[in-house]
């Protein structure tokens, strides 16, 4: 199971540091999904399975699709053009 | 190295993690992003206070109580924190929507300036001069703009 949380964490705080520096706020959204799935991953290990359920589903899910509405209502909703 | 040791690292990297992102982004969205990535680090950190190596789910089968076995309680806290926060991001974000729309900025630095300026104008002190901010122009003449 050591090798198992040791890729979650990293991919997770990877995907923390991405959510505050990526300009683009598709994007961020997308790594803060990522945070919340990996952490629910972690619940598991901890052995907390309701939790991770929880976390799954209204952290991931709900909390997302909340950050989705908001980025459309604001204008933000675009993916950035490159070159 | 031990599990409960990665374990820690992430939790207490989410939290320093949030709590630079609250410290140091300019966009307001990008601040409420890390209020979020601060709820998850603390969850994590509640739920490791209670959990040893080795122990088992909290799940009683068949009237056996599990010799070791994780704290219930501080994982009903957790879910409890977990629908919480989904509501205080919903509370944030909304907060953002209503200053967008009435000053149609995000930048926190422009509604820092625009903050100022209301409490000065209310409290009827003239705003600070400075070679950032020059003071505005006495009286701008009318003109009159063209449509489109």
């Amino acid at each position: 199971m050591d090798w198992l949380t040791l890729i979650i964490v990293v991919v997770m705080l990877a995907s923390a540091v991405a959510v505050l520096l990526l300009k683009d706020f598709l994007a961020a959204l997308a790594a803060f999904s990522v945070v919340s799935l990996g952490l629910s991953v972690l619940f598991v290990i901890v052995r907390a399975p309701d939790v991770a359920m929880t976390e799954a589903a209204i952290g991931a899910g709900l909390g997302s699709l909340l950050f989705a509405l908001a980025l459309r209502r604001l204008g933000l909703w675009r993916a950035r053009d490159r070159g | 190295m031990d599990t409960i040791i990665i374990l820690y690292t992430g939790a207490f990297g989410l939290i320093f993690i949030g709590i630079a992102g609250i410290v140091l982004s300019r966009h307001l969205v990008r601040i409420i992003f890390a209020i979020g990535l601060l709820e998850a680090g603390a969850n994590l950190l509640l739920l490791l206070a209670t959990w040893r190596d080795g122990a088992s789910a909290p799940i009683i089968v068949g009237g056996r109580v599990p010799a070791l076995m994780a704290d219930p309680v501080p994982q009903a806290l957790v879910l409890t924190a977990i629908v919480i926060g989904v509501g205080i991001l919903a509370l944030a974000l909304s907060l953002a929507l209503r200053v967008q729309h009435a000053w149609g900025t995000l930048d926190m630095r422009a509604i820092r300036l625009r903050l100022e300026e209301e409490i000065d104008d209310a409290a009827g002190i003239e705003p600070p001069t400075s070679a950032d901010a020059p003071a505005p122009r006495p009286t701008a003449p009318a003109t009159r703009e063209g449509g489109a």
